[in-house]
Protein backbone atom coordinates (compact mmCIF):
# COMPACT_ATOMS: atom_id res chain seq x y z
CA UNK A 1 0.00 0.00 0.00
CA UNK A 2 1.82 3.32 -1.06
CA UNK A 3 0.09 5.53 1.25
CA UNK A 4 1.26 8.41 3.73
CA UNK A 5 0.92 8.55 7.36
CA UNK A 6 1.09 12.28 8.90
CA UNK A 7 1.88 12.34 12.33
CA UNK A 8 0.10 15.14 13.86
CA UNK A 9 1.11 17.39 16.91
CA UNK A 10 -0.65 18.15 19.77
CA UNK A 11 -0.59 19.87 22.44
CA UNK A 12 -2.53 21.58 25.43
CA UNK A 13 -5.58 20.50 23.49
CA UNK A 14 -4.19 22.21 20.15
CA UNK A 15 -3.43 20.55 16.72
CA UNK A 16 0.34 22.40 15.55
CA UNK A 17 0.02 24.78 12.30
CA UNK A 18 2.77 22.66 11.81
CA UNK A 19 0.56 19.51 11.14
CA UNK A 20 -1.11 21.20 8.36
CA UNK A 21 2.47 21.71 6.55
CA UNK A 22 2.86 18.09 6.90
CA UNK A 23 -0.34 17.32 5.50
CA UNK A 24 0.32 19.96 2.42
CA UNK A 25 3.13 17.42 1.85
CA UNK A 26 1.14 14.27 2.08
CA UNK A 27 -0.91 15.36 -0.55
CA UNK A 28 1.17 15.94 -2.89
CA UNK A 29 3.09 12.46 -2.15
CA UNK A 30 0.09 10.34 -1.79
CA UNK A 31 -0.89 11.87 -5.08
CA UNK A 32 2.35 10.87 -7.18
CA UNK A 33 2.47 7.75 -5.24
CA UNK A 34 -1.70 7.02 -6.32
CA UNK A 35 -2.35 6.63 -2.93
CA UNK A 36 -4.02 8.43 0.05
CA UNK A 37 -3.02 9.66 3.36
CA UNK A 38 -4.38 9.28 6.92
CA UNK A 39 -3.25 11.76 10.48
CA UNK A 40 -1.79 9.71 13.24
CA UNK A 41 -3.04 11.90 16.59
CA UNK A 42 -1.27 10.61 20.12
CA UNK A 43 -2.04 11.99 23.70
CA UNK A 44 -4.32 11.50 26.64
CA UNK A 45 -6.87 13.48 25.15
CA UNK A 46 -6.30 12.85 21.24
CA UNK A 47 -9.58 12.39 20.72
CA UNK A 48 -10.00 16.18 21.02
CA UNK A 49 -8.14 16.78 18.01
CA UNK A 50 -10.70 14.67 15.52
CA UNK A 51 -12.92 17.51 14.62
CA UNK A 52 -10.03 19.65 13.37
CA UNK A 53 -8.20 17.20 11.82
CA UNK A 54 -10.88 15.51 10.29
CA UNK A 55 -12.09 18.25 7.75
CA UNK A 56 -8.31 18.23 6.55
CA UNK A 57 -9.07 15.70 3.91
CA UNK A 58 -7.47 12.41 4.84
CA UNK A 59 -8.41 9.22 4.34
CA UNK A 60 -8.94 8.28 8.19
CA UNK A 61 -7.85 10.13 10.97
CA UNK A 62 -6.05 7.68 13.73
CA UNK A 63 -6.41 8.32 16.93
CA UNK A 64 -4.32 6.58 19.61
CA UNK A 65 -5.27 8.15 22.67
CA UNK A 66 -3.83 6.62 26.20
CA UNK A 67 -3.32 7.97 29.42
CA UNK A 68 0.64 7.16 29.11
CA UNK A 69 1.00 9.30 26.00
CA UNK A 70 0.03 12.51 28.55
CA UNK A 71 3.45 14.69 28.26
CA UNK A 72 4.84 13.92 24.91
CA UNK A 73 8.14 11.73 25.17
CA UNK A 74 9.49 9.93 22.12
CA UNK A 75 10.14 7.15 24.09
CA UNK A 76 6.51 6.67 24.83
CA UNK A 77 5.42 7.48 21.27
CA UNK A 78 7.56 6.18 19.17
CA UNK A 79 6.46 2.18 19.42
CA UNK A 80 2.92 3.56 18.86
CA UNK A 81 3.97 5.62 15.79
CA UNK A 82 6.32 2.88 14.69
CA UNK A 83 3.73 0.08 14.53
CA UNK A 84 0.40 2.03 12.96
CA UNK A 85 3.47 3.71 10.18
CA UNK A 86 4.63 -0.51 8.91
CA UNK A 87 1.18 -0.44 6.69
CA UNK A 88 2.37 2.99 5.01
CA UNK A 89 5.09 3.96 2.85
CA UNK A 90 5.93 6.99 3.45
CA UNK A 91 5.87 8.66 7.42
CA UNK A 92 5.77 12.67 7.78
CA UNK A 93 5.70 14.89 10.63
CA UNK A 94 7.23 18.72 10.56
CA UNK A 95 10.67 19.76 10.94
CA UNK A 96 9.47 21.23 14.49
CA UNK A 97 10.96 20.38 18.25
CA UNK A 98 8.46 17.81 18.08
CA UNK A 99 9.33 16.20 15.28
CA UNK A 100 12.90 16.36 15.18
CA UNK A 101 12.93 14.28 18.40
CA UNK A 102 10.52 12.15 17.43
CA UNK A 103 10.78 10.65 13.79
CA UNK A 104 14.39 9.63 13.67
CA UNK A 105 13.27 7.41 16.25
CA UNK A 106 10.84 6.01 14.73
CA UNK A 107 13.15 5.64 11.72
CA UNK A 108 15.32 3.55 14.51
CA UNK A 109 12.60 1.45 15.09
CA UNK A 110 11.32 0.63 10.90
CA UNK A 111 15.29 0.73 10.23
CA UNK A 112 14.00 3.03 7.75
CA UNK A 113 16.14 5.81 6.14
CA UNK A 114 14.90 9.59 7.32
CA UNK A 115 15.37 12.75 5.22
CA UNK A 116 15.30 15.76 7.43
CA UNK A 117 14.16 19.37 6.72
CA UNK A 118 12.79 18.74 3.45
CA UNK A 119 11.38 21.70 1.68
CA UNK A 120 10.24 19.93 -1.89
CA UNK A 121 8.81 16.46 -2.72
CA UNK A 122 9.59 15.16 -6.28
CA UNK A 123 8.41 11.93 -7.79
CA UNK A 124 10.50 10.34 -10.71
CA UNK A 125 9.15 6.89 -12.35
CA UNK A 126 6.78 6.77 -9.44
CA UNK A 127 9.77 6.82 -6.64
CA UNK A 128 9.50 10.08 -4.20
CA UNK A 129 12.57 11.90 -4.16
CA UNK A 130 13.31 14.86 -1.24
CA UNK A 131 14.90 17.57 -1.63
CA UNK A 132 16.74 19.37 1.54
CA UNK A 133 18.80 21.83 2.58
CA UNK A 134 22.49 20.97 3.62
CA UNK A 135 25.92 22.86 4.29
CA UNK A 136 23.64 25.41 5.86
CA UNK A 137 20.87 25.99 3.16
CA UNK A 138 23.97 26.58 0.52
CA UNK A 139 23.63 23.58 -1.46
CA UNK A 140 20.39 20.92 -1.44
CA UNK A 141 20.34 17.49 -1.95
CA UNK A 142 18.34 15.44 -3.91
CA UNK A 143 18.10 12.04 -2.00
CA UNK A 144 15.81 8.56 -1.81
CA UNK A 145 15.26 6.62 0.35
CA UNK A 146 15.67 2.64 0.26
CA UNK A 147 13.67 1.40 3.11
CA UNK A 148 10.34 -0.50 2.99
CA UNK A 149 8.86 2.41 5.26
CA UNK A 150 10.33 6.71 4.53
CA UNK A 151 10.13 8.26 7.46
CA UNK A 152 10.44 12.35 6.48
CA UNK A 153 10.46 15.57 8.03
CA UNK A 154 9.15 18.57 6.57
CA UNK A 155 10.23 22.26 6.46
CA UNK A 156 7.51 24.32 7.89
CA UNK A 157 8.09 27.96 6.01
CA UNK A 158 8.43 25.19 2.75
CA UNK A 159 5.01 23.69 2.93
CA UNK A 160 1.95 26.15 2.95
CA UNK A 161 -1.16 24.79 5.61
CA UNK A 162 -3.23 22.95 3.70
CA UNK A 163 -6.97 24.28 4.20
CA UNK A 164 -9.91 22.04 4.98
CA UNK A 165 -11.47 20.37 2.31
CA UNK A 166 -15.16 20.41 2.99
CA UNK A 167 -15.22 16.52 3.62
CA UNK A 168 -15.27 15.13 7.16
CA UNK A 169 -12.80 12.09 7.18
CA UNK A 170 -13.74 9.00 9.22
CA UNK A 171 -11.53 8.13 12.23
CA UNK A 172 -10.64 5.49 14.44
CA UNK A 173 -9.08 4.11 17.71
CA UNK A 174 -5.72 2.54 16.84
CA UNK A 175 -4.21 0.59 20.28
CA UNK A 176 -1.36 1.34 22.20
CA UNK A 177 1.87 -0.34 20.62
CA UNK A 178 4.34 -1.28 23.83
CA UNK A 179 6.90 0.60 25.29
CA UNK A 180 10.77 -0.87 25.70
CA UNK A 181 12.19 -0.50 28.77
CA UNK A 182 13.54 3.24 27.39
CA UNK A 183 10.28 4.38 28.75
CA UNK A 184 10.90 3.36 32.17
CA UNK A 185 14.02 5.18 32.26
CA UNK A 186 13.21 8.46 31.61
CA UNK A 187 10.84 11.27 32.93
CA UNK A 188 8.79 14.32 31.61
CA UNK A 189 9.59 16.81 34.94
CA UNK A 190 8.38 20.04 33.73
CA UNK A 191 7.76 22.72 31.14
CA UNK A 192 8.67 26.14 31.15
CA UNK A 193 6.79 28.07 28.51
CA UNK A 194 8.20 31.76 27.37
CA UNK A 195 5.52 33.82 27.18
CA UNK A 196 4.63 34.89 24.25
CA UNK A 197 1.74 36.61 23.07
CA UNK A 198 2.89 37.00 19.29
CA UNK A 199 2.91 35.22 16.50
CA UNK A 200 4.65 32.41 16.09
CA UNK A 201 7.64 32.77 14.32
CA UNK A 202 7.24 30.25 12.23
CA UNK A 203 4.14 31.02 10.91
CA UNK A 204 4.23 34.78 10.88
CA UNK A 205 3.75 36.84 7.89
CA UNK A 206 6.45 39.72 9.29
CA UNK A 207 9.27 38.91 11.06
CA UNK A 208 11.24 41.39 13.21
CA UNK A 209 14.85 39.90 14.30
CA UNK A 210 17.54 42.16 16.28
CA UNK A 211 21.06 41.09 16.59
CA UNK A 212 23.74 41.28 18.97
CA UNK A 213 24.21 45.44 18.73
CA UNK A 214 21.15 45.59 20.27
CA UNK A 215 22.57 44.84 23.95
CA UNK A 216 20.16 45.06 26.43
CA UNK A 217 17.86 46.99 24.71
CA UNK A 218 16.52 44.29 22.66
CA UNK A 219 13.38 44.03 23.51
CA UNK A 220 12.82 48.15 24.80
CA UNK A 221 13.53 48.94 20.64
CA UNK A 222 11.77 45.50 19.43
CA UNK A 223 9.16 44.95 21.27
CA UNK A 224 7.57 48.30 20.02
CA UNK A 225 8.54 47.79 16.35
CA UNK A 226 6.99 44.51 16.27
CA UNK A 227 3.59 45.78 18.12
CA UNK A 228 3.44 48.47 14.86
CA UNK A 229 3.80 45.68 12.07
CA UNK A 230 2.06 42.84 14.40
CA UNK A 231 5.17 41.05 13.75
CA UNK A 232 6.59 37.96 15.49
CA UNK A 233 10.33 38.87 17.10
CA UNK A 234 13.36 36.49 16.10
CA UNK A 235 17.24 36.67 16.81
CA UNK A 236 20.30 36.46 15.78
CA UNK A 237 22.57 33.25 18.00
CA UNK A 238 24.91 36.01 18.96
CA UNK A 239 21.61 38.14 20.73
CA UNK A 240 20.34 34.76 22.58
CA UNK A 241 23.86 33.14 23.14
CA UNK A 242 24.88 37.13 24.96
CA UNK A 243 21.49 36.39 26.78
CA UNK A 244 19.17 39.71 25.50
CA UNK A 245 16.70 37.43 24.58
CA UNK A 246 14.87 33.90 24.94
CA UNK A 247 17.17 31.21 23.34
CA UNK A 248 13.77 29.81 21.22
CA UNK A 249 13.87 33.51 19.12
CA UNK A 250 16.88 32.32 17.34
CA UNK A 251 16.14 32.15 13.72
CA UNK A 252 19.17 29.87 11.28
CA UNK A 253 20.78 26.89 10.71
CA UNK A 254 19.97 25.57 14.12
CA UNK A 255 17.68 26.98 15.12
CA UNK A 256 13.69 28.28 13.93
CA UNK A 257 13.79 28.90 9.82
CA UNK A 258 11.93 31.43 8.81
CA UNK A 259 10.11 32.71 5.26
CA UNK A 260 7.91 35.64 6.24
CA UNK A 261 6.93 38.20 3.31
CA UNK A 262 8.80 40.90 5.81
CA UNK A 263 11.77 40.17 7.35
CA UNK A 264 13.63 42.88 9.25
CA UNK A 265 17.05 42.35 10.16
CA UNK A 266 18.41 44.77 12.88
CA UNK A 267 21.87 44.99 13.84
CA UNK A 268 22.37 41.27 12.35
CA UNK A 269 25.92 41.22 10.51
CA UNK A 270 24.72 38.27 8.90
CA UNK A 271 26.40 35.42 9.40
CA UNK A 272 26.20 31.92 7.41
CA UNK A 273 24.27 30.19 9.90
CA UNK A 274 21.65 32.89 10.56
CA UNK A 275 21.37 33.96 6.39
CA UNK A 276 20.49 29.46 6.37
CA UNK A 277 17.31 30.59 8.47
CA UNK A 278 16.05 33.12 7.04
CA UNK A 279 16.71 33.88 3.35
CA UNK A 280 13.71 32.57 1.67
CA UNK A 281 12.03 35.45 3.44
CA UNK A 282 10.12 37.60 0.59
CA UNK A 283 11.16 41.11 1.61
CA UNK A 284 14.38 41.43 3.18
CA UNK A 285 15.21 44.75 4.64
CA UNK A 286 18.17 45.47 7.33
CA UNK A 287 19.42 47.87 9.43
CA UNK A 288 23.15 47.75 10.43
CA UNK A 289 25.69 50.65 11.22
CA UNK A 290 28.38 48.77 8.93
CA UNK A 291 27.62 49.22 4.91
CA UNK A 292 29.71 46.35 4.53
CA UNK A 293 28.05 43.98 6.98
CA UNK A 294 27.08 40.70 4.74
CA UNK A 295 23.52 40.93 5.67
CA UNK A 296 23.07 43.80 2.73
CA UNK A 297 24.44 40.93 0.30
CA UNK A 298 20.87 39.40 0.56
CA UNK A 299 18.41 42.33 1.74
CA UNK A 300 16.26 43.97 -1.04
CA UNK A 301 16.16 47.20 1.11
CA UNK A 302 19.46 48.68 3.42
CA UNK A 303 19.97 50.92 5.60
CA UNK A 304 23.10 52.10 7.23
CA UNK A 305 22.72 54.27 10.21
CA UNK A 306 22.10 53.71 13.92
CA UNK A 307 19.37 51.63 15.03
CA UNK A 308 19.26 53.28 18.38
CA UNK A 309 18.26 56.38 16.12
CA UNK A 310 16.60 54.38 12.85
CA UNK A 311 14.47 51.83 15.12
CA UNK A 312 12.33 54.42 17.09
CA UNK A 313 11.93 56.44 13.93
CA UNK A 314 10.76 53.69 12.04
CA UNK A 315 8.45 52.51 14.63
CA UNK A 316 6.82 56.01 15.05
CA UNK A 317 6.24 56.61 11.59
CA UNK A 318 4.98 52.83 11.15
CA UNK A 319 2.36 53.66 13.86
CA UNK A 320 1.65 56.77 11.84
CA UNK A 321 1.01 54.93 8.83
CA UNK A 322 -1.03 52.44 10.65
CA UNK A 323 -3.37 55.24 12.29
CA UNK A 324 -4.10 56.78 8.87
CA UNK B 1 30.87 8.06 34.69
CA UNK B 2 31.99 6.63 31.40
CA UNK B 3 31.01 8.92 28.40
CA UNK B 4 31.48 7.86 24.84
CA UNK B 5 31.47 10.96 22.74
CA UNK B 6 31.23 11.30 18.68
CA UNK B 7 32.95 13.36 16.76
CA UNK B 8 32.81 13.95 13.35
CA UNK B 9 34.90 16.45 11.27
CA UNK B 10 33.02 19.10 8.56
CA UNK B 11 34.10 21.64 6.10
CA UNK B 12 34.64 24.93 7.76
CA UNK B 13 31.57 26.08 8.40
CA UNK B 14 32.18 29.84 8.42
CA UNK B 15 32.79 29.21 4.74
CA UNK B 16 30.06 27.30 3.94
CA UNK B 17 28.66 29.41 1.08
CA UNK B 18 32.05 28.46 -0.65
CA UNK B 19 30.78 24.95 -1.61
CA UNK B 20 30.21 24.55 -5.38
CA UNK B 21 27.97 22.26 -7.06
CA UNK B 22 29.35 21.12 -10.09
CA UNK B 23 27.32 21.25 -13.27
CA UNK B 24 26.43 17.75 -13.47
CA UNK B 25 24.79 17.99 -9.87
CA UNK B 26 26.95 15.23 -8.69
CA UNK B 27 28.21 16.17 -5.52
CA UNK B 28 28.67 19.23 -2.85
CA UNK B 29 32.83 20.17 -3.95
CA UNK B 30 33.98 21.83 -0.34
CA UNK B 31 37.57 21.98 -2.16
CA UNK B 32 39.51 24.72 -0.46
CA UNK B 33 37.45 24.21 2.46
CA UNK B 34 39.55 23.52 5.80
CA UNK B 35 38.18 20.60 7.76
CA UNK B 36 37.26 21.69 11.18
CA UNK B 37 35.52 20.21 14.13
CA UNK B 38 31.50 19.82 14.15
CA UNK B 39 30.88 22.87 16.36
CA UNK B 40 28.57 20.58 18.11
CA UNK B 41 30.17 17.71 18.70
CA UNK B 42 33.01 19.80 20.33
CA UNK B 43 30.06 21.32 23.04
CA UNK B 44 29.61 17.72 23.38
CA UNK B 45 32.96 16.91 24.13
CA UNK B 46 33.08 19.77 26.12
CA UNK B 47 29.97 18.52 28.25
CA UNK B 48 31.71 15.36 28.88
CA UNK B 49 34.61 16.13 30.01
CA UNK B 50 32.60 19.09 32.25
CA UNK B 51 30.81 15.93 33.78
CA UNK B 52 33.88 13.62 34.36
CA UNK B 53 35.30 16.24 36.66
CA UNK B 54 34.75 18.41 39.63
CA UNK B 55 35.35 21.75 37.91
CA UNK B 56 37.63 23.09 40.13
CA UNK B 57 40.27 20.92 38.26
CA UNK B 58 40.68 19.38 35.59
CA UNK B 59 43.26 17.07 36.53
CA UNK B 60 40.96 15.11 38.75
CA UNK B 61 39.00 13.37 36.58
CA UNK B 62 36.00 11.18 37.85
CA UNK B 63 34.94 8.98 34.63
CA UNK B 64 36.45 8.66 31.25
CA UNK B 65 35.85 10.28 28.42
CA UNK B 66 36.05 7.62 24.80
CA UNK B 67 36.10 9.52 21.33
CA UNK B 68 35.16 7.90 18.84
CA UNK B 69 35.18 9.05 14.45
CA UNK B 70 34.34 7.83 11.53
CA UNK B 71 36.54 8.26 8.36
CA UNK B 72 39.72 7.89 6.98
CA UNK B 73 43.10 8.38 8.26
CA UNK B 74 42.95 12.04 8.33
CA UNK B 75 39.92 12.20 10.26
CA UNK B 76 42.60 11.20 13.21
CA UNK B 77 43.66 14.88 13.64
CA UNK B 78 40.27 15.07 14.99
CA UNK B 79 40.22 12.84 17.53
CA UNK B 80 44.16 13.82 18.14
CA UNK B 81 43.10 17.01 19.05
CA UNK B 82 40.14 15.90 21.25
CA UNK B 83 42.75 13.60 23.47
CA UNK B 84 44.75 16.70 24.01
CA UNK B 85 41.64 18.73 24.96
CA UNK B 86 41.12 16.53 27.45
CA UNK B 87 39.53 12.70 26.40
CA UNK B 88 41.11 10.14 27.68
CA UNK B 89 40.74 7.13 24.68
CA UNK B 90 39.65 7.60 20.75
CA UNK B 91 38.72 4.85 18.29
CA UNK B 92 38.52 5.78 14.77
CA UNK B 93 36.02 3.84 12.66
CA UNK B 94 37.69 2.83 8.91
CA UNK B 95 35.66 4.25 6.23
CA UNK B 96 35.34 6.39 3.97
CA UNK B 97 32.57 9.35 4.32
CA UNK B 98 30.32 8.40 1.18
CA UNK B 99 29.86 5.27 2.92
CA UNK B 100 27.93 6.56 5.41
CA UNK B 101 24.52 7.68 6.21
CA UNK B 102 23.02 8.65 9.53
CA UNK B 103 21.60 5.19 10.12
CA UNK B 104 24.39 3.27 9.50
CA UNK B 105 26.93 5.77 11.95
CA UNK B 106 23.54 4.69 14.59
CA UNK B 107 24.56 1.24 14.03
CA UNK B 108 27.62 1.47 14.04
CA UNK B 109 28.32 3.50 17.66
CA UNK B 110 25.20 0.60 18.39
CA UNK B 111 27.65 -2.15 18.17
CA UNK B 112 30.41 -0.05 19.55
CA UNK B 113 28.36 0.57 23.16
CA UNK B 114 27.87 -3.02 23.58
CA UNK B 115 32.05 -3.68 24.12
CA UNK B 116 32.00 0.12 25.67
CA UNK B 117 29.55 -0.35 27.89
CA UNK B 118 29.64 3.76 28.47
CA UNK B 119 26.82 5.22 30.99
CA UNK B 120 26.28 7.82 28.21
CA UNK B 121 26.91 7.93 24.54
CA UNK B 122 27.10 11.94 24.43
CA UNK B 123 26.57 13.92 20.70
CA UNK B 124 25.88 17.06 18.73
CA UNK B 125 22.45 17.65 18.24
CA UNK B 126 23.57 17.89 14.13
CA UNK B 127 26.02 17.74 12.24
CA UNK B 128 26.37 21.63 10.15
CA UNK B 129 27.14 19.61 6.69
CA UNK B 130 24.43 17.34 6.40
CA UNK B 131 21.98 19.20 8.61
CA UNK B 132 20.22 16.18 9.59
CA UNK B 133 19.82 16.02 13.25
CA UNK B 134 19.30 12.13 13.72
CA UNK B 135 21.56 10.01 14.82
CA UNK B 136 21.12 10.32 18.83
CA UNK B 137 17.99 9.77 18.30
CA UNK B 138 17.95 7.11 16.22
CA UNK B 139 20.99 5.40 18.21
CA UNK B 140 18.68 5.89 21.38
CA UNK B 141 16.01 3.78 19.56
CA UNK B 142 18.17 0.75 18.60
CA UNK B 143 19.88 0.86 21.92
CA UNK B 144 16.13 1.25 23.64
CA UNK B 145 17.71 3.57 25.90
CA UNK B 146 16.35 7.22 26.51
CA UNK B 147 17.12 9.84 25.01
CA UNK B 148 17.58 13.44 25.83
CA UNK B 149 17.67 15.18 22.41
CA UNK B 150 18.85 19.18 22.17
CA UNK B 151 19.61 19.26 25.82
CA UNK B 152 20.84 22.94 26.84
CA UNK B 153 21.65 22.25 30.80
CA UNK B 154 22.62 19.26 32.26
CA UNK B 155 22.84 18.34 36.18
CA UNK B 156 23.88 14.99 36.79
CA UNK B 157 22.68 13.03 39.81
CA UNK B 158 22.76 9.88 41.34
CA UNK B 159 21.99 7.56 38.71
CA UNK B 160 20.90 9.92 36.11
CA UNK B 161 20.26 13.50 34.79
CA UNK B 162 17.91 16.32 34.97
CA UNK B 163 18.02 17.85 31.20
CA UNK B 164 17.02 20.86 30.76
CA UNK B 165 15.62 21.04 26.56
CA UNK B 166 15.42 23.58 24.34
CA UNK B 167 12.10 23.25 22.72
CA UNK B 168 9.49 25.18 20.48
CA UNK B 169 8.46 27.72 23.09
CA UNK B 170 10.14 27.05 26.02
CA UNK B 171 12.55 24.99 27.67
CA UNK B 172 11.20 20.98 28.68
CA UNK B 173 13.31 19.48 31.62
CA UNK B 174 13.30 15.80 31.43
CA UNK B 175 14.97 12.74 33.83
CA UNK B 176 17.15 10.56 31.99
CA UNK B 177 18.48 7.18 34.32
CA UNK B 178 22.01 6.05 33.00
CA UNK B 179 22.58 4.77 30.38
CA UNK B 180 21.19 7.16 27.98
CA UNK B 181 21.83 9.21 24.55
CA UNK B 182 22.09 12.83 25.08
CA UNK B 183 22.36 15.26 22.06
CA UNK B 184 23.72 18.99 23.27
CA UNK B 185 22.32 22.28 21.86
CA UNK B 186 24.04 25.31 21.01
CA UNK B 187 23.67 26.84 25.18
CA UNK B 188 25.36 23.94 26.44
CA UNK B 189 28.59 25.27 26.80
CA UNK B 190 27.55 28.55 28.76
CA UNK B 191 28.76 28.85 32.36
CA UNK B 192 26.03 27.41 34.07
CA UNK B 193 25.04 24.82 32.11
CA UNK B 194 26.76 21.46 32.90
CA UNK B 195 26.93 19.97 36.90
CA UNK B 196 28.35 16.72 37.79
CA UNK B 197 27.72 15.96 41.17
CA UNK B 198 31.50 16.70 42.16
CA UNK B 199 30.70 19.99 40.72
CA UNK B 200 30.10 22.85 43.47
CA UNK B 201 26.81 24.30 42.84
CA UNK B 202 29.00 28.05 42.82
CA UNK B 203 31.13 27.44 40.39
CA UNK B 204 31.07 28.75 37.09
CA UNK B 205 32.78 27.65 33.69
CA UNK B 206 34.40 29.82 30.90
CA UNK B 207 31.67 30.52 28.48
CA UNK B 208 32.19 28.28 25.22
CA UNK B 209 34.44 25.41 24.94
CA UNK B 210 38.41 24.74 26.23
CA UNK B 211 41.31 24.54 24.11
CA UNK B 212 43.93 22.34 24.67
CA UNK B 213 47.25 23.65 26.26
CA UNK B 214 50.56 22.82 24.65
CA UNK B 215 51.81 20.38 26.80
CA UNK B 216 48.68 18.33 26.07
CA UNK B 217 48.50 18.28 22.96
CA UNK B 218 52.50 16.53 23.18
CA UNK B 219 50.72 13.99 25.84
CA UNK B 220 48.08 13.19 23.52
CA UNK B 221 50.59 11.76 21.20
CA UNK B 222 50.97 8.80 23.61
CA UNK B 223 46.98 8.74 25.29
CA UNK B 224 45.49 5.50 23.31
CA UNK B 225 43.88 5.29 19.30
CA UNK B 226 42.41 2.44 18.60
CA UNK B 227 40.87 1.74 14.97
CA UNK B 228 38.00 -0.57 13.90
CA UNK B 229 36.78 -1.72 10.45
CA UNK B 230 33.33 -0.20 9.47
CA UNK B 231 32.21 -4.03 8.70
CA UNK B 232 33.25 -5.21 12.17
CA UNK B 233 30.25 -2.71 13.32
CA UNK B 234 27.89 -3.19 10.95
CA UNK B 235 27.27 -4.80 7.29
CA UNK B 236 23.83 -2.89 6.51
CA UNK B 237 23.37 -0.64 3.95
CA UNK B 238 22.85 3.00 3.91
CA UNK B 239 18.77 4.26 3.89
CA UNK B 240 19.87 7.15 2.09
CA UNK B 241 20.94 8.13 -1.61
CA UNK B 242 21.40 11.09 -2.91
CA UNK B 243 20.63 11.12 -6.45
CA UNK B 244 22.02 14.93 -7.29
CA UNK B 245 22.73 18.45 -5.52
CA UNK B 246 21.30 21.79 -6.51
CA UNK B 247 22.85 25.31 -5.82
CA UNK B 248 20.32 27.22 -3.88
CA UNK B 249 18.64 29.77 -6.02
CA UNK B 250 20.40 33.13 -5.96
CA UNK B 251 19.70 35.67 -4.14
CA UNK B 252 20.85 39.48 -5.30
CA UNK B 253 21.53 42.37 -3.33
CA UNK B 254 19.08 44.67 -3.27
CA UNK B 255 18.93 48.91 -2.97
CA UNK B 256 20.34 50.94 -0.10
CA UNK B 257 18.11 53.27 1.09
CA UNK B 258 19.27 56.68 2.96
CA UNK B 259 16.82 57.01 5.48
CA UNK B 260 13.32 55.74 6.92
CA UNK B 261 10.95 57.85 5.09
CA UNK B 262 13.05 55.85 1.83
CA UNK B 263 12.59 52.98 3.51
CA UNK B 264 8.89 52.92 4.14
CA UNK B 265 8.42 54.31 0.66
CA UNK B 266 9.76 51.74 -1.03
CA UNK B 267 8.32 48.83 1.34
CA UNK B 268 4.98 50.75 0.70
CA UNK B 269 4.83 51.47 -3.01
CA UNK B 270 7.73 48.96 -4.39
CA UNK B 271 7.69 45.86 -2.55
CA UNK B 272 4.25 46.64 -1.71
CA UNK B 273 4.88 44.87 1.69
CA UNK B 274 2.88 47.22 4.08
Amino acid sequence: MANVLVVAEFADGKVKKTTHSAVTFARTAAAALGGSYSILVLGSSAGMAVDELAKLGAAKVLVAEDASLGNYLAETYAPTVAEVAKDYAVVVAAASGFGKDLLPRVAGALAAGYAADITEVLSSGGTLQYKRPMFAGNAFGICVIDSAVQVVTVRQSAFAPAEPTGAVSPSEKVGIAPSGKAAGRVEWVKYEQVKNERPELAEAKVVVAGGRALKEQFYELLDPLADALGAAIGASRAACDNGYCAPDLQVGQTGKVVAPGLYFAIGISGAIQHLAGMKSSKVIVSVNKDGDAPIFQISDYGLVGDLFKVVPELTEKLRAIKAG
Amino acid sequence: MKILVALKRVADPDNANKVKIPADGSKVDTAGLEWKPNPFDDYALETALRLTEDGKSNKVRKGEVVVVSFGPKEVETTLRSALATGADRAIRVECTDEQLDGFLVARALAKLVETEKPDVVMLGKQAVDGDSNQVGQILAELLDWPQAAFAATLREESAGLLVGREVDGGVLEIRVSFPAVVTVDLRIVAPRSVYSTATDAAFKYNDGVRFAPLPAIMQARKKPLDTKSLAELTTEKPRIRYVRYEAPPARKAGTKVVDVDALLDKLKNEAKAL
